[in-house]
C-alpha cells in the first residue's frame, strides 16, 4: 500500500471518529445549501444556465490555443508582461525572478489556489521573502501553518473560539470572539502590509480573451487592495481559466457566486486590464501575468476527461459530497480536494499515487448534479479507476473478479457457493469482527444479513 | 407480456423474499415471468472497481441470456443502471455494442416498469405502517427514478410515507467502496440512519437491497428497532 493511501485511510478514520467536526461541517454546508437553492431559484432556469455555461467552457477549452493567443496579445498591448510556465518549478522561478528583480522584501497576497498548487509560499519563505495572505480565511490558515481546508472556505473547519485563541497567541490580540472584532484585528495587521508591501500577488477567476482582462471575484475587498496599492502586481492563473468574451461574465459571475457561496453576486468583481496607463491616477506600475500549464495540457489531450478543465473552482461539488462532509478537506492531502480534486489530482500528480481518491467514492453522483459547468465528475472517478486498473492491475483483486465471474454466472457453481456460505455461516459467527473474519471490513461496524437456506433461485426451481 | 426477471446475485442469495415478491406482483398483473438460471450477476463489482476486462465476460453472458427478452425487469436501481446505462459504455466499440444498446432499451427497474411501462400504481397492497423511502443513488441519478416508487407507495392502504431529511444523500454503501473504505462508508451510513430515525418511521423502504443491506447492518449492530424492506415486499403485502 502506498503511503498516500495509508495516510488517507488514517486521516479518514480520525475525522470520521470526530463527530463534532463532522456535525460542524455538515451544519455549515447545510446552511450553504439553503442559501444556494434560494439563489438558484432566482435564475429563470438554472438547468439552462448550466447548459449555457458548459457550452461556453467547452468552446473555450476546445479552442484554448486561439483564445490564449488572443488573451496574451491583448494583455501585452496595454503593457502587461506575460510569462508562460510549463510546470510548478518554472512558475516559481519566474515569480521569484520578478521579486528579486524588484528587490522586494514583503509580499501581500490575495487568494490563489494555483499558488497552493505550486507551493509558492514555502518557496518564498525559503528565499527569505515575507508573505502575508490577505483573504481572511487564508490569513487564518497561514497563521496556523495549515493548507486551506476548502478551496473557497479555507478556514471553515475552525470555530470562532479557535480563531480568537489563534489571534491572541499569534497577534497578541485580546478580542472577543465576535466575527466583527476578529475581522478588525486581521484588518489592522493587513492594512499595514498593503501599504508597505513591495508586491501585490493575486490569482484570477476568469481571463477574458476578447478584452485581455483578468477577472477577480472576492468578498472582502482584499484583492482590490492587493492589486491597487503595491507598485508591482503579479498574477498567477491556470491556462484553463480563459473565457472567450467579456459578456460571458454576465453568466459566469452570478453562477460562480450562486454555486460557490449561495450569493447573488460576490461582493467585489473587478476586471484588471493592465498596469497604470499614462494619465491614470492609480494602479500598479508593472503587472506580470504568469500563465500556468502544470499538466493541464495533458488533461486537455484526454478527450474523455477534458471537461474537467471547465472547472471554475466554485467548490459546489465539495459542498454536496458526502465523502468530503465526513472526512473533511485536509484528509485528501491535495491542493484541490473533494470530487474535482479526486478527478484531476491523478492527472496532475500521477495516477497510481492518487488513484485511491477515485476509489474513495460511492459514485453517488451528487457532485455531477451540483456542478454548474456540468463536469461529468463521478463518471470520471470511474474512468480513473478503469485507467488505473488497466495500467497496473492489482493481481489478487483481478483474480478475485475473474473467479467471481466464473462462479456467479454458472448455475451449478453459484448454487454450490450459496450452499457453502450457508453451511459455513455458523463458523463465521465464531470469528465475527476478529482478524480471522474474512468479512472484517464489513463486520467491524455492520452486521451481515443471514444467508437463508433457500435462495430465490431454489424457490424458483422448486415452485409448483 | 413475457417479463424476464433479472434477480441480482445478492438478492438471490440474501433477500429471496424480495425476488419472490417481484414474481408474484408481475404474475398477479397477468404477465408470464421467466427467470434465466444462467444469469446472476450484472458485472458491477469488477466494473465499478475499474476491472472492465473482467466485467465484460460476465456482462456478455447476461446479454446473451437477455437478447430475445421482450422486457427485462430488475428489482434494483443499481443493477438496473449497470444494464441500462453502463453496458453501452462497457461495450462501446466492441462487437456487442448494438446488442448492449438493444438490451438497455428494453430493461426496466421494477417501479419504473410498473408505473411508466404498465401504467399501474395500485397493486392492492395493504401495509399499515409508517415508512420512509431511501433513494439509491444509481436509481436516482443514473436512471432519474424519484416519482415512481412514491406513486406506488402512495396507493398502499394504511401506509404513511414520511420523507427524511437529506433524503437524496448517499447511504455510503457504494459496492466495493463499503469494504475498501469502511470508516467513511460507516460514517455516511450513520448520517443516513439518523435521518431515517428522526422520521420515527418503522421501516426504511427502498428499491435497492444493496443500500438496505448496509443500512440494516448498521441499525442491527446498534440495536435500533428500525427495519428495512424492499419496495416489492411492501407492494406484495396483502
Amino acid at each position: 500500500m502506498s503511503t498516500n493511501v495509508a495516510q488517507f485511510q488514517e486521516a479518514a478514520a480520525r475525522v470520521t471518529a470526530d463527530t463534532r467536526q463532522r456535525q460542524f461541517i455538515r451544519t455549515a454546508l447545510g446552511n450553504y445549501e439553503i442559501a444556494r437553492d434560494k439563489r438558484k431559484a432566482a435564475f429563470q432556469s438554472w438547468e439552462s444556465a448550466r447548459q449555457a455555461a458548459a457550452l461556453t467552457k467547452w468552446e473555450a477549452v476546445n479552442h484554448l490555443d486561439t483564445h490564449l493567443e488572443e488573451l496574451v496579445a491583448k494583455l501585452e498591448a496595454r503593457g502587461t508582461k506575460v510569462h508562460w510556465a510549463s510546470n510548478g518549478t518554472q512558475a516559481r522561478e519566474i515569480i521569484l525572478g520578478i521579486f528579486a528583480a524588484k528587490q522586494a522584501k514583503s509580499i501581500i497576497k490575495s487568494k490563489a489556489m494555483t499558488s497552493e498548487e505550486i507551493h509558492l509560499n514555502e518557496a518564498l519563505e525559503k528565499a527569505g521573502f515575507e508573505v502575508v495572505e490577505s483573504d481572511l480565511g487564508e490569513f487564518i490558515v497561514q497563521l496556523r501553518g495549515e493548507a486551506p481546508y476548502h478551496i473557497v472556505f479555507p478556514s471553515m473547519h475552525l470555530t470562532r473560539g479557535q480563531i480568537r485563541e489563534l489571534f491572541a497567541q499569534e497577534l497578541g490580540s485580546t478580542s472577543s470572539d465576535s466575527p466583527e472584532e476578529l475581522t478588525m484585528v486581521a484588518r489592522r495587521v493587513m492594512r499595514h502590509k498593503y501599504i508597505t508591501a513591495d508586491i501585490g500577488f493575486t490569482g484570477g477567476n476568469f481571463a477574458i480573451a476578447e478584452t485581455g482582462m483578468i477577472s477577480i471575484t472576492e468578498n472582502e475587498g482584499n484583492a482590490r487592495l492587493t492589486a491597487a496599492l503595491p507598485k508591482t502586481m503579479v498574477t498567477l492563473i491556470g491556462i484553463e481559466k480563459v473565457l472567450p468574451k467579456l459578456e460571458d461574465l454576465a453568466l459566469f459571475l452570478p453562477m460562480l457566486a450562486t454555486a460557490g457561496a449561495g450569493q447573488p453576486l460576490t461582493c467585489y468583481n473587478t476586471m484588471y486590464g493592465g498596469p497604470r496607463q499614462p494619465g491614470e491616477a492609480d494602479g500598479p506600475e508593472e503587472w506580470h501575468v504568469v500563465l500556468l500549464d502544470n499538466l493541464r495540457t495533458e488533461l486537455l489531450a484526454d478527450a474523455e476527461q477534458r471537461d474537467a478543465l471547465h472547472c471554475i473552482r466554485c467548490g459546489a461539488c465539495l459542498n454536496v459530497c458526502p465523502i468530503f462532509r465526513n472526512v473533511g478537506g485536509h484528509t485528501y492531502g491535495t491542493t484541490y480536494s473533494g470530487p474535482v480534486g479526486s478527478v484531476i489530482t491523478p492527472h496532475l500528480r500521477g495516477l497510481q499515487d492518487w488513484k485511491h481518491l477515485s476509489n474513495a467514492s460511492s459514485l453517488c453522483g451528487a457532485c455531477t448534479e451540483a456542478c454548474p459547468v456540468k463536469i461529468d465528475l463521478h463518471h470520471h472517478l470511474l474512468h480513473n479507476r478503469r485507467n488505473a486498473a488497466t495500467e497496473k492491475p492489482a493481481f489478487l483483486e483481478r483474480m478475485g473478479y475473474k473467479v467471481f465471474g466464473i462462479i456467479a454466472n454458472d448455475p451449478l457453481f453459484w448454487s454450490l457457493a450459496k450452499k457453502f456460505g450457508w453451511l459455513t455461516q455458523p463458523l463465521q459467527k465464531l470469528v465475527l469482527g476478529t482478524a480471522l473474519d474474512p468479512a472484517r471490513a464489513w463486520t467491524k461496524t455492520r452486521d451481515l444479513p443471514p444467508l437463508p437456506q433457500q435462495s430465490f433461485k431454489d424457490w424458483w426451481k422448486h415452485r409448483p | 407480456m413475457t417479463v424476464t426477471l433479472f434477480v441480482p446475485c445478492f438478492v438471490d442469495a440474501l433477500f429471496p423474499r424480495a425476488g419472490i415478491s417481484m414474481v408474484q406482483i408481475l404474475e398477479r398483473l397477468g404477465h408470464r415471468v421467466v427467470c434465466p438460471a444462467e444469469v446472476a450477476c450484472c458485472g458491477q463489482p469488477p466494473f465499478n472497481s475499474g476491472y472492465w476486462d473482467e466485467a465484460r465476460p460476465i456482462a456478455r453472458q447476461v446479454l446473451q441470456q437477455l437478447k430475445d427478452a421482450e422486457a427485462v425487469v430488475i428489482g434494483s436501481g443499481s443493477c438496473g443502471a449497470m444494464v441500462k446505462k453502463f453496458y453501452p459504455e462497457l461495450f462501446a466499440g466492441q462487437p456487442e455494442a448494438a446488442l448492449a444498446q438493444q438490451v438497455a432499451d428494453r430493461t426496466w427497474e421494477l417501479s419504473e416498469f410498473l408505473v411508466r411501462k404498465l401504467g399501474v400504481t395500485d397493486l392492492g397492497a395493504h401495509f399499515p405502517a409508517k415508512v420512509t423511502f431511501h433513494d439509491g443513488c444509481h436509481g436516482l441519478r443514473e436512471l432519474g427514478i424519484k416519482q415512481s416508487p412514491r406513486a406506488l407507495l402512495g396507493q398502499v392502504r394504511g401506509l404513511e410515507l414520511i420523507e427524511m431529511k437529506e433524503a437524496e444523500t448517499c447511504c455510503g454503501f457504494g459496492g466495493t467502496f463499503a469494504a475498501k473504505f469502511p470508516s467513511i462508508s460507516t460514517a455516511m451510513g450513520e448520517v443516513k440512519c439518523n435521518s431515517a430515525l428522526e422520521t420515527e418511521a418503522e421501516y426504511i423502504v427502498s428499491n435497492d437491497s444493496s443500500c438496505l443491506m448496509h443500512i440494516q447492518g448498521l441499525l442491527s449492530r446498534q440495536g435500533k428497532p428500525l427495519k428495512t424492506l424492499h419496495l416489492a415486499e411492501v407492494l406484495n403485502h396483502a
